[in-house]
């Protein structure tokens, strides 16, 4: 039988605030254990929350950026259930009432192909705090620190069709967080973390099948090798006659397999009601108009932007606006460099991004900025090296030796452009390769890459390839 | 509508209370009769009727994002019945 | 010293009869001799009172004192108290000592008023006779045998029997009113959210209000005056100005129009109890107030709906007693698990277990509509009744409870029993009003009360309005026997 696969992703955001969603604690990652958890983060007696208006207006970015609905009143509603890591035995979350509503992100695939993912709804909420089990022989430590983190929790329709429409969706929703600068998306420390929903159902059933939730996939790769080996096992269970049972499992990366998390416990009854401690959130136009003008520009629109205004191809653009810094560089680049926004594509995308990779550094970080590679691409374009030679000077650029200029005077790598230094160079070579000669004026054309390549070799490379062209033609003629 | 036992012992494990066995057959009484006396809202006709949340109508108020705790894990903590190395401890969780 | 109010010890200390810190002692001693028979006391705190009497009595002479410097009161133990007991009548935080101050708490101290103690109360103020309190019974200084009413007993039998001038409490379903009326007091419980209840040991959290139990209304005004007000940490607390209280209480109240619901008139409702009220609606009339008939149609559905909406919230507020950050732990949990159920069980008391586990059945898993979302509509009913009434009229009156005060231990076996003594204050909760019970008259010995009414944050009126039926008669003044 042919299975189809249906996922929906909900992925949970932490939200970039300084301060936690309902308490003045810091929100910064790394402090010693409690030492950011103050008495509303522990639930003391008496303690209420007071939402962060900031938590809110990220909400609404995130809303806008995926033409989404704002509820003009959402509601907060408390789920109860009893863990050492959530201190007041329930989690202020949004139930009925979301925040966000109805919005859709676009993704595209590998194969150039496209498709709209629904965005169901958008909710806010507080993040747990963590149980640390090492270290303890019979006990559990809790450290509360991370309790209270805004969470934004994002939930998407089951309208992915494999892994690889997951992962997409979540590079886009990855990159647009980072876009609106909501979330630092940082997914080993738990900013940016994916439950999935998974179900088969064979090829042409209107009904979905029975779904597992995998929790916690805190990458990509992990994603897809989750979803895939899911994907298998469901399959699996039903081509044998079995019965998938709708329950929460757990990816194991070491194994590369997912296992149920349900204990013997009870199904999970939350008892969701309104929070009583807190009034409904009414978001007013003025609010939303305030949010939208702070918008930056978003993904799709710079990618055809870059497509129209730069003539890039749109895998291209689609590349160099992954990350807002990736654009925000490019850009940098082709206004200093005044140059070819082609040119100045290729090398972001290629040396600039593969010594990026090479060293594990960000943009920010890098040896090499913006002004410093127009430099070099200048240089290209005036003809002053070759691009070949361009690559050994961007390597001593970002070794820190110095900016293109200071690197081509000091190893001398200038190009070799004047007719008279370079005809005695060709002359020399067709003396030095008289079998050579002789085979290419009986006919051997292609003895002529031979000759140029001689030439280059002569001249370190530093002889422009094209003039070098043009010259040997001429001798060679005789 | 009257609770077993069963949904006695359900609720007390939902709420995480412990009660003990003996004590079972009264709690079920008790909570009979207290959910016998609210069931009498069925009657009420709330068609046509919003439901109402909290007594005053007003909006939540938002605070501004500033940090404004401090430190003060070591006085929180002379509460806690089980402390080491900053960490609240509790009977070790399997995941 | 200790049968004046307030405002006339605020009175004696301006003029240097005595320090506040002689007044603090007078009170101080009284609790220690006697506080034995009553129990109104979980923890007094006589060394702190003194400092802070000696704190005022520089302040008084330094010439920046207030209208409430130096005054001593007692907190109901439900208020956390910075590194004071908070115990909220329950061993599940006997071991509890707060790092922190309530808004209330910390508003009374800065406008110089003096701790005498925390008083005992039903636990987690679940309970209408302070026979829930894991400190024991509170007795009525009335008659030992009986209880002070609840949950705010402690605070009303220590102000009954003069150990304190004037006590906090808190009201989620008449806490304050109903031991008000049954200990002789002024029990005044102003709009939902006028008071912070940042600091309060959460009940229900729509329901709870804190206010003050005191001799007369105008000491209510006192107090209310200071504790009132926006808290930024409270997002429930209302962004309204507070009035000048005392300013209001001169004011006539010829004219004013007093409803009177006959629904408060049940058959439930003790004859006695019943002439009082119609004799304190005499004395309104005397003073020109015009009493008409208004019409509360919902008020039978007022105790079933509390009891689906507070024990709801009560379930969740409770959960954060878990034994793991505060509070009681059971010893040797085997897990997890055993750790929770254990620390809670045995930790809480059974009122408060049957109204958690009641909380939890109305909200789950297919009961919600039929019990919790029922309520809130039923709730809202209750409320529009009151709205309509007060189209109509200024106030509404009507008995604070069916009778005076049961004895202890008559009510405990059938908790609908002890619930229905809550059926005249409830709905006020409900809906968010203020309130107000005055003493008006002695039944058997025993004091009863009216309770009065108010349009949302209408409590300038409404204490002028309390403030006047004391003007005239002096069941406010009334001692109980042996309290000289």
């Amino acid at each position: 039988m042919e299975w189809e696969t249906v996922i929906g992703l909900e992925i949970h955001t932490q939200l970039q605030t300084s301060s936690k969603i309902f308490s003045g604690s810091s929100t910064a990652y790394g402090a010693e254990p409690n030492t950011q958890a103050s008495l509303i983060d522990l639930g003391y007696p008496g303690m209420l929350p007071v939402l962060n208006r900031e938590a809110v207006g990220m909400a609404v970015k995130l809303g806008l950026a995926i033409g989404a609905k704002i509820a003009d009143r959402s509601v907060f509603a408390r789920k109860n259930y009893f863990y050492p890591d959530l201190p007041k035995g329930y989690q202020i979350s949004q139930y009925e009432l979301p925040v966000v509503y109805e919005g859709t992100l676009d993704i595209e695939m590998d194969d150039g192909s496209t498709k709209t993912v629904g965005v169901t709804r958008a909710h806010l909420e507080e993040d747990a705090g963590k149980s640390l089990h090492e270290g303890f022989e019979t006990m559990t430590g809790i450290d509360l620190n991370r309790a209270g983190t805004p969470l934004l929790e994002i939930v998407s329709e089951p309208d992915l069709r494999s892994s690889a429409e997951a992962v997409a969706y979540m590079k886009k929703l990855h990159s647009l967080v980072r876009y609106l600068e909501i979330c630092d998306g940082n997914m080993q420390e738990g900013s940016f973390r994916c439950d999935a929903n998974v179900s088969v159902r064979p090829k042409g059933q209107k009904e979905f099948g029975t779904r597992t939730e995998i929790k916690n996939v805190n990458s990509f790769r992990f994603v897809e090798k989750a979803i895939d080996y899911e994907v298998e096992r469901q399959i699996d269970v039903l081509e044998s006659g079995g019965e998938v049972v709708q329950e929460t499992r757990l990816y194991d990366p070491a194994k590369g397999e997912t296992r149920s998390m349900r204990t013997k416990e009870e199904a999970n009854d939350y008892r969701y009601f309104p929070d009583p401690d807190l009034l409904p959130l009414e978001i007013e136009n003025s609010f939303v108009e305030k949010v939208r003008s702070s918008l930056p520009e978003l993904p799709d629109a710079k990618r055809e932007r870059f497509i129209s205004d730069y003539g890039l191809k749109a895998y291209d653009a689609g590349v160099l606006t992954a990350t807002r810094e990736m654009g925000d560089f490019y850009e940098a680049v082709v206004k200093a460099s005044g140059g070819d926004p082609k040119l100045a594509a290729n090398w972001v995308m290629g040396e600039f991004s593969g010594f990026l990779n090479k060293d594990g550094v960000e943009i920010a970080e890098a040896p090499v900025n913006a002004d410093a590679l127009a430099g070099l691409l200048k240089r290209i374009e005036d003809n002053t090296i070759s691009g070949k030679i361009a690559k050994d000077v961007f390597e001593a650029m970002w070794a820190g030796e110095g900016d293109a200029d200071t690197i081509i005077d000091k190893k001398g790598l200038k190009q070799i452009t004047d007719a008279s230094a370079i005809e005695p160079i060709i002359d020399d070579v067709l003396e030095k390769n008289p079998q050579q000669l002789e085979q290419y004026r009986a006919g051997k054309d292609k003895l002529f890459g031979f000759f140029v390549g001689q030439v280059m070799k002569a001249t370190k490379g530093k002889a422009n390839p094209q003039q070098v062209n043009e010259l040997l033609k001429e001798k060679l003629k005789g | 509508m009257s609770l077993s036992p069963d949904d006695v012992r359900h609720i007390a494990h939902l709420a995480r209370l412990r009660i003990e066995e003996q004590d079972i057959q009264e709690y079920a009484g008790n909570l009979s009769r207290i959910v016998d006396f609210v069931d009498q809202l069925g009657k009420a006709d709330t068609d046509a009727v919003t439901p109402m949340a909290h007594p005053l109508e007003m909006a939540q108020r938002l605070r501004d994002d500033v940090v404004t705790e401090e430190n003060h894990r070591d006085e929180y903590q002379q509460n806690a019945p089980a402390t080491e190395a900053g960490l609240y401890l509790v009977p070790r969780v399997i995941e | 010293m200790h049968d004046k109010t307030l405002a006339e010890l605020a009175a004696g200390l301006k003029q240097g009869e005595f320090s506040s810190e002689e007044l603090t002692r007078h009170f101080v001693d009284r609790i220690e001799a006697r506080d034995d028979r009553y129990n109104a006391f979980i923890t007094p705190t006589p060394e702190r009172a003194l400092e802070q009497a000696r704190a005022a009595d520089r302040r008084i002479a330094e010439g920046n004192a207030g209208p409430l410097t130096g005054l001593p009161l007692a907190h109901k133990d439900i208020f956390c108290t910075r590194g004071v007991k908070t115990s909220c009548g329950s061993k599940m935080l006997d071991n509890f000592v707060s790092p922190y101050d309530a808004t209330v708490v910390e508003k009374l101290a800065e406008a110089g008023m003096v701790t005498l103690g925390k008083t005992n109360m039903d636990e987690f103020a679940m309970g209408s006779s302070n026979e829930t309190s894991y400190y024991g019974p509170v007795k009525n200084p009335w008659d030992e045998s009986k209880v002070p009413g609840g949950s705010s007993g402690g605070s009303a039998a220590a102000v009954a029997a003069r150990l304190a001038p004037a006590a906090t409490g808190t009201d989620t379903g008449g806490s304050i009113r109903q031991p008000a009326a049954l200990t002789g007091l002024t029990g005044f419980k102003p709009t939902y959210g006028r008071v912070s209840r940042y600091g309060m040991i959460a009940f229900a959290s729509s329901l709870d209000q804190a206010g003050t139990l005191t001799i007369s209304a105008e000491d209510a005004a006192l107090m209310t005056q200071a504790m009132a007000g926006f808290d930024e940490r409270d997002s429930t607390s209302a962004q309204e100005s507070v009035p000048d209280y005392l300013a209001a209480l001169g004011q006539d109240i010829k004219g004013l129009k007093i409803g009177v619901p006959p629904e408060f008139f049940d058959e439930g409702l003790d004859a006695d109890t019943r002439k009082a009220v119609d004799d304190a609606l005499d004395v309104y009339r005397q003073l020109g107030a015009e009493i008409r008939e208004v019409h509360l149609p919902h008020l039978d559905l007022s105790v079933p709906t509390y009891y689906v909406v507070a024990p709801a919230e009560c379930s969740s507020n409770l959960s954060r007693f878990d034994g793991v950050r505060f509070g009681y732990r059971c010893e040797n949990p085997k897990d997890l698990l055993d750790l929770y159920e254990r620390s809670r069980g045995e930790g809480f008391g059974a009122e408060v277990k049957r109204r958690v586990m009641t909380g939890t059945y109305v909200l789950s898993a297919g009961y919600y509509d039929a019990y919790y979302l029922q309520a809130q509509k039923t709730r809202k009913l209750i409320r529009d009744d009151f709205l309509k009434a007060f189209e109509e009229v200024d106030v509404l009156m009507g008995p604070t409870t069916p009778t005076p005060a049961f004895g202890i231990g008559e009510k405990t076996d059938d908790p609908i029993t002890m619930y229905l003594n809550d059926i005249y204050t409830i709905a006020v909760n409900l809906a968010g009003l203020p309130a107000v019970s005055v003493p008006a008259g002695l039944v058997g010995g025993l004091p009863v009360g009216l309770q009065i009414i108010g349009n949302f944050f209408d409590e300038g009126r409404l204490l002028n309005v309390a403030h006047q039926f004391q003007q005239q008669t002096d069941w406010h003044r009334r001692l109980p026997e042996g309290i000289e």
